[in-house]
């Protein structure tokens, strides 16, 4: 028998079933051919590890062990249906499995590519997509999920109760896309990470920042799975050199540190040579698209020594490839803010003046924080003012109102 | 599975008879049915008389009451269905995508209950 690592045994047993879950998971909805019922199957073998693992110890493979008890579970739930005899077949195949004995040591199939494609299918609002991911790839709790995105527990069961009833009902299938569709439904399955990991990035609550690890493990995953797809690699690294600069963002008080008055010996070095690695074979293949792009211009700032140092005229060149890729606002500002410092800040204004009433932008709190750095750069103060007071009036997040009424009141 | 693909289009768009593009458009509605019936996915199909036509019932205290129009005063109109039988919900969108109608107005894709007895 193994020896327990140096852990209570409920330590032990939730570690094994938050890693494994989603494997697990997976290829129990494989075998049983619905996403409920693996997970009450699931929940059940838990609850009997929970029971005997304390004192037996960790079996050799718990996942393989946590398989073979939930599928036993299912035998004993099939058994127990009312329309039992219709069954019979699927009960048959089960039994099959559950019986043979090499399932112990057998090298549990891998399905979490499956059930990442049902999980994000395009029939599926994107925030259903979102909580089911976390759900079932990741092992979070509703109760997490619901706390992550600031929903009530209720309303975030409802919401995947209802998800897996039309997975179900509506037969979505449970497979990888054939080639031709491949690259949409991929897109798709990235930005539902992206969104996972931003939701974590852009927030101080704990329980949301794990959020960010749950999205680097799903793109690690994702890699592995799909190490030919150069945006699945894109992200991660992006994710990756976005993440190393987590700690530094954040003064003792919670207030946000601009990228510029970062302490670059709190950025985490090690992340940031795994994503720039990653990000380097990556861009060989030469089949660029918008997170590689971002990748690049997050990894010219984390090669940087400093913010003068910056080399800003290819980070301009990067946004203006993405501006014709993504023609979104924040790409538009960001792209001015790059020629700010490239070129002038005139050429900036130029760029961004006119957008002033644009119905994208009128209302969007970082175009006028964005005008206002600009404006104050180019010495036009009494513009300066006004920008950061529009951008004040637009912001509900007391920090970075904070932050912004002391860059106007350091204005002159 | 079978799937219940509704054809709704706003009355008036897309090709309309007299045009050049209609005798295409209505080519690819004959062309979509034949390879639906030849791969066997085809269990029924039709085209709908235009909403002019519509009547709507309803039984209020074992009264019936009809009601000249459709049900639903919505600018897009029931115009025809499908009922198919797919393998997946991807197989059903992908026939649903060959309808001709669209591109220029929506198909609703709706599995069929399927009663266990």
């Amino acid at each position: 028998m193994p020896m327990l690592p140096p852990q209570t045994p409920a330590q032990a047993i939730e570690r094994v079933v938050r890693e494994e879950w989603g494997r697990i998971l997976a290829a129990l909805v494989k075998s049983l051919g619905d996403i409920q019922r693996a997970e009450d199957c699931l929940q059940d073998a838990v609850a009997r590890a929970m029971e005997i693992w304390p004192d037996t110890g960790l079996p050799d493979v718990p996942a393989a062990w946590l398989i073979t008890t939930a599928r036993r579970k299912a035998i004993d739930r099939l058994r127990r249906d009312a329309r039992f005899t219709a069954r019979i077949p699927e009960l048959s195949h089960l039994i099959d499995v559950a019986r043979d004995d090499a399932v112990a040591d057998e090298i549990i199939p891998d399905k979490r590519l499956e059930m990442i494609f049902t999980c994000c299918h395009p029939s599926l609002e994107q925030k259903t997509q979102v909580a089911l991911t976390l759900r079932t790839l990741c092992g979070l709790s509703t109760e997490d999920i619901a706390a992550a995105f600031l929903d009530k527990p209720a309303a975030m069961a409802q919401r995947l109760v209802r998800a897996k009833q039309k997975i179900a009902g509506a037969g979505i299938p449970y497979r990888i896309p054939d080639t031709s569709e491949l690259a949409t439904r991929v897109t798709a399955v990235l930005a539902v990470v992206y969104l996972i990991f931003n939701q974590g990035y852009s927030t101080l609550d704990r329980r949301s920042r794990s959020l960010t690890d749950e999205a680097l493990r799903l793109g690690r995953t994702l890699h592995y799975l799909l190490p030919d797809e150069p945006e699945v690699a894109g992200l991660l690294a992006l994710m990756l050199l976005h993440d190393a600069r987590h700690i530094a963002r954040r003064n003792t008080q919670g207030a946000m540190i601009p990228l510029e008055d970062q302490n670059r010996n709190r950025w985490d070095r090690a992340k940031i040579k795994e994503g720039d690695a990653l990000l380097r074979q990556t861009l060989k293949r030469g089949a660029v698209g918008p997170y590689q792009i971002q990748a690049a211009i997050s990894g010219l700032h984390a090669g940087s020594p400093s913010w003068a140092d910056t080399d800003w005229v290819q980070i301009a060149s990067l946004y203006a490839l993405l501006f014709r890729m993504q023609p979104t606002p924040v790409v538009q500002i960001n792209h001015a803010v790059a020629v700010s410092y490239a070129q002038s800040t005139s050429e900036a204004i130029a760029l961004l003046d006119h957008l002033d009433e644009a119905p994208n932008f009128a209302r969007y709190q970082p175009y006028h924080a964005a005008c206002a750095d600009i404006f104050a750069r180019h010495g036009d103060v009494a513009r300066a003012a006004q920008s950061y007071a529009r951008a004040m009036s637009l912001t509900s997040d007391p920090a970075e109102r904070r932050f912004l009424q002391g860059k106007r009141d350091a204005l002159s | 599975m079978q799937y219940m693909c509704l054809i709704y289009s706003a009355e008036g768009t897309g090709p309309q008879p007299g045009t050049p593009e209609f005798g295409p458009f209505m080519k690819g509605y004959t062309d979509f049915t034949a390879e639906m019936r030849d791969s066997g996915a085809l269990v029924a199909g039709d085209a709908l008389q235009p909403i002019a036509t519509a009547t709507t019932v309803t039984v209020v205290d074992g009264k019936t009451i009809t009601t000249d129009g459709p049900f639903a005063e919505t600018k897009e109109q029931l115009g025809g269905y499908y009922l198919l039988e797919c393998k997946d919900l991807d197989d059903a969108i992908a026939q649903a995508a060959k309808i001709p109608t669209a591109t220029y107005g929506r198909i609703e894709v709706r599995p069929v209950i399927v009663w266990d007895d």
